[in-house]
């Protein structure tokens, strides 16, 4: 008997999204699933109730009919009271929680004693979570909005322009908190044309936001601010000061201000004071992206566009909702990927597998047992020792690594005392004409190892073909054997035993000799740009 | 041509030798070094047959071999597959070591000059190295020969006790070494130098039948090392500075390349060469009890063109799945459609990919795939997060995430290619069977791994007709 997946319509106020779309309806029912939609719940998200139909789900008139049939439901945003009190016993409900921020949420949620996924719990720093991810998707969408809404305020283009009537020049944007949410901005700021400059208190994002075309504004304070899993933490009083003079500068050269400022669980950072806002020049922009959590900027006033000493302060909470088509088709998306762990056998059951990492970490309530906070990921600990060797060994390895790396002061003490032991011994007893060849003999060994480092690997295979024609330099050995001049020649010399053996040789070494550098050669010619 | 003369040639000559194994540290100049391989060679048998210690009587009998073993080997040149490329560097290698013996056993039964006391015991100790290693050599490089060409099994063969069959044999060639040492005559010396030949052909036998078919990358660079080791013995033998000078080049040569491999497997060249490996036998792996868990996705041909067609970047990791289904000119064809569709196409060559170094990079080249865009694996990993696909032809252990992630396998901790980075990734295999090493590979069963069962050859023909419809 295969799960019924329930969407209803979203509940919260101006909320646009829906759980799912109709073409991940069509995965969904792939997986062994039956589908029902809550009658015009797509329909800010330009999802119409016969687009859903024809993608299969049963589309059914109103919410508590629908959370009747429903065994697994997928929402947006938490459920309100009302829709609590529409739950059965043994159901499964995926949607932001907040956990943390929502406790009496999370125990009426438990007292109807069903399972909850909470999509904003998962372990994000998991590579595996990250096609889970609705966080980051959603937060993708809200940047991109943010410079959407900002350049809608602007009053000029975003590039700088060369024309006929003038030079126009481009505006200058600054982004605070280079997150999801700030990397996106920053993309889309830069690919409109405008100078991005951002700055985050965690220091290694610095590299990211060059690679999106940002430049990164470093605070002149020594402090680290990563937080751990990814975010944030709150900055010490000198940094702080230091950073507050950072945005002032910025606040009276920049055009555009957008904040994405948040730091889990706690009211957002006021980055931007009313003097500052009064420094900037009129026509500026704020897009303030936190202002649910109360703002990043003193005069922001959340769900509205404000202007204020001549800027435009927009608050808006609702900019995923304002790309609804778009944010719904991510988080559906990432519902399902959510659902494929879930179901990995593909028979329209779930098993909510507490052993797995990702879906440990987003279960907050099994079968009305709270469950959050998950235990510390098993893997935090093994991971940096796993990693060490993986980076140690391609740090080891490339070229000229027989050189590069030092060998063990111990290591080099005995190979020294061993070969130190050795040349006295050949030095004590062989004769001189043997210590000739034999210094002509180690040299070489040097000059080969030294050459033959530089060789590239892709020529690896023409290396061996060619000293392997010229070790049939042994010819020689075989040459000077065959005839030696006749005064020289002994009594008893068997010489036709010795030519016999001779010629062999040299046919032998003769084969190598002109095969080994024509099939070199033959090799060398196919290596073409 | 006086002495002084030939010494001064050969001085040439070796200089040369020197700038052609220089010459390979780059495709622009490796012709030239060739050319200088050539010519050095030249010059050195030039000088030796006009020099003084060959006489006009034996200059036939020189001309008679030389355009006789010349005329084999430029057949065997020409004629030679580009896949085939490691059993014939194995053969010329055995020639190598069957020379070294015979010039050794000629040198022994020459009498034409005569050494005493302590000189003639070290004359004396080095034929009987030089026969050693020329032996060794020899019987090593016919077995290689035969691993390579499939007339021999692959899998390695374990004698009860090996290491210990191999330490007698080490202490009886040593007693006979005294033995030969002391002999009073050449005939008395006979028994002993043909009693450790023997021994020393079993014994280069006995180890590379040992070593299994993923390590005969380390076994052909390490006997390329043994031909150039003879080679200097045999100049030590012949007081002969040249001989030494070569052999020495390629004795390291070949250490150097056995080095590599060895690093690139993450093992010790010791553990390789006492053999066992490679062994198809996974025990290891399955008691271990990390079967790796999930689904294998199979697709068509006709569905991976289509995700060929819709990349940007596309990585192809070849291996000797390639080399066996002579598959390197439709993979050339798919590469070239695609470059011309704007597809960024490259190659990532793993250091122990076929069955000699720099296996692959020959391959392609026959194929007429640009070496620019075949790099190495340390130059290619890092890229493989931005790539859309990462095509794996015919290879299977050198991709395995397991040696990063499964401390208990048997080859972790071996560099590898991380396709599993890339978007998504195809393999192309003829069924679910396991690598040389025998162990399972876990990259099968990831989600966004697809396998695409069928010979490279075909499969990749099928590819390009539905890329080009």
């Amino acid at each position: 008997m295969s799960l019924v997946i329930g969407v209803p319509k979203e509940t919260a106020a101006g909320e646009k999204r829906v759980a799912t779309v109709p073409e991940v309806v069509e995965k969904l029912i792939k997986l062994g699933f039956a589908v029902a939609v809550q009658s015009g719940a797509g329909e800010a998200a330009n999802c119409g109730d016969d687009a859903y139909r024809a993608a299969g789900a049963e589309v059914i008139d109103g919410a508590a009919a629908l959370w009747a049939k429903a065994d697994i439901v997928f929402k947006v945003r938490a459920p309100s009271a009302e829709e609590v009190g529409l739950m059965r016993e043994g159901m499964t409900l995926t949607s932001f929680i907040w956990p943390a921020q929502n406790p009496e949420l999370m125990q009426q949620l438990a007292a109807k004693k069903v399972t909850v996924l909470a999509i904003d719990s998962l372990p994000r720093t998991l590579s595996r979570a990250q096609k889970m991810d609705a966080l980051t998707s959603q937060a993708g969408v809200a940047g991109y909005r943010a410079v959407i809404e900002a350049a809608n305020a602007f009053g000029r283009f975003f590039n700088g322009q060369i024309t006929a009537a003038g030079k126009v020049p481009p505006a200058k944007v600054f982004i605070a908190g280079a997150g999801v949410a700030g990397l996106a901005a920053i993309g889309t700021a830069a690919g409109l044309g405008a100078i991005v400059r951002a700055n985050d208190t965690r220091a290694e994002v610095a590299d990211q936001v060059v690679s999106l075309g940002g430049e990164f504004v470093k605070v002149d304070y020594e402090e680290e601010g990563s937080g751990g899993g990814g975010y944030a933490k709150v900055m010490s009083e000198g940094f702080q000061q230091a950073q507050r003079e950072m945005y002032a500068r910025q606040a009276r050269e920049v055009d555009i201000i957008i904040t994405t400022a948040l730091i889990p669980g706690k009211p957002a950072p006021r980055l931007i004071t009313a003097e500052m806002v009064k420094s900037m020049k009129p026509g500026s922009v704020i897009v303030d992206m936190a202002a649910e959590q109360g703002g990043n900027c003193e005069l922001t006033e959340p769900g509205h566009a404000v202007v204020k000493h001549g800027v435009t302060i927009i608050g808006y909470t609702d900019l995923v909702g304002r790309l609804a088509k778009q944010s719904s088709t991510l988080y559906a998306t990432n519902l399902f990927r959510l659902t494929e762990e879930l179901c990995k056998t593909k028979d329209g059951l779930i098993n909510v597998n507490m052993d797995d990492d990702a879906i440990r970490g987003l279960t907050v309530i099994k079968d009305g047992a709270v469950t959050w906070p998950p235990p510390a990921p098993k893997q935090a600990a093994a991971a940096p020792a796993a990693a060490k060797p993986v980076a140690a060994a391609p740090a080891a390895k490339g070229h000229g690594h027989g050189a590069s790396e030092p060998m063990a002061g111990s290591t080099l003490a005995i190979i020294s005392v061993v070969a130190a032991g050795l040349f006295w011994l050949i030095g004590a007893y062989a004769p001189a004409s043997f210590l000739g060849h034999f210094t002509v003999f180690v040299l070489a060994c040097f000059v080969g190892y030294m050459v033959i480092w530089n060789v590239t690997p892709s020529l690896h295979t023409p290396l061996m073909s060619v000293t392997n024609a010229i070790s049939s330099i042994i010819a020689i050995g075989a040459l000077v054997q065959i005839a030696p001049p006749i005064e020289a020649g002994a009594a008893g010399r068997p010489d036709e035993l010795i030519r016999w053996m001779a010629v062999v040789g040299i046919g032998l070494t003769c084969i190598n000799m002109f095969g080994g550098f024509a099939v070199t050669r033959r090799m060398l010619a196919m290596f073409r740009k | 041509m006086t002495s002084s003369l030939t010494t001064v040639a050969y001085l040439g000559a070796t200089i040369l030798f020197i700038l052609s194994l220089g010459g390979l540290s780059n495709p622009e100049t490796s012709r030239r070094g060739n050319l200088y391989g050539i010519v050095g060679m030249t010059i050195a048998v030039l000088a030796t047959v006009l020099g003084p210690r060959v006489a006009a009587a034996g200059i036939p009998w020189i001309i008679a071999a030389m355009v006789a073993g010349g005329a084999i080997g430029l057949y065997a040149a020409r004629t030679v597959q580009m896949t085939q490329m490691p059993e014939l560097v194995a053969l010329m290698h055995s020639l190598v070591g069957l020379a070294a013996c015979l010039v050794g056993f000629a040198s022994y039964v020459d009498t034409s000059i005569q050494y005493t006391g302590a000189e003639k015991a070290i004359h004396e100790i080095e034929i009987y190295v030089g026969i050693l290693i020329g032996a060794v050599t020899f019987s090593g490089s016919v077995i290689a020969f035969g691993k390579l060409s499939g007339k021999i099994g692959g899998k390695p063969m374990l004698l009860p006790g090996r290491h210990w069959l191999n330490l007698i044999g080490l202490l009886v060639v040593i007693w006979y070494g005294r033995e030969f040492v002391m002999a009073p005559t050449v005939q008395a010396g006979m028994t002993p130098l043909i009693v450790m030949t023997v021994i020393s052909l079993l014994f280069g036998i006995h180890m590379v039948m040992a070593i299994g078919g993923a390590d005969m990358p380390v076994v052909v660079s390490m006997l390329n090392s043994y031909s150039g080791w003879a080679a200097a013995a045999t100049g030590f033998m012949l007081s002969n500075d040249l001989l030494i000078v070569v052999g020495a080049l390629v004795g390291s040569s070949g250490a150097i390349l056995s080095y590599i491999m060895c690093r690139a497997m993450n093992r010790n060249f010791i553990s390789v060469i006492a053999g066992g490996f490679g062994t198809g036998g996974g025990a290891p792996a399955a008691a271990s009890g990390s079967q790796p868990a999930g689904e294998v996705t199979a697709v068509s041909a006709v569905e991976t063109a289509e995700l060929l067609r819709e990349s940007k970047n596309v990585i192809i990791v070849p291996g000797y799945g390639m080399a066996v289904a002579q598959a390197q000119h439709t993979v050339f064809e798919i590469t070239k459609h695609l470059r011309e569709k704007g597809v960024n196409v490259r190659f990532g060559i793993h250091p122990v990919a076929g069955r000699m170094p720099g296996h692959m990079n020959v391959l392609l080249a026959e194929a007429k795939v640009p070496y620019d865009i075949v790099l190495e694996m340390d130059e290619i990993n890092e890229d493989f997060p931005d790539t859309d696909v990462a095509m794996v032809i015919g290879a299977n252990d050198i991709v395995n995430p397991a040696a990063q992630d499964d401390p208990a396998s048997p080859i972790a901790g071996m560099p590898v290619l991380e396709v599993w980075k890339a978007k998504t990734s195809i393999v192309m295999k003829r069924s679910m069977a396991s690598g040389y090493a025998g162990v399972d590979n876990p990259l099968f069963y990831k989600e966004n791994n697809r396998m695409l069962f069928g010979d490279a050859k075909k499969m990749l023909d099928e590819v390009l007709v539905a890329l080009k419809s």
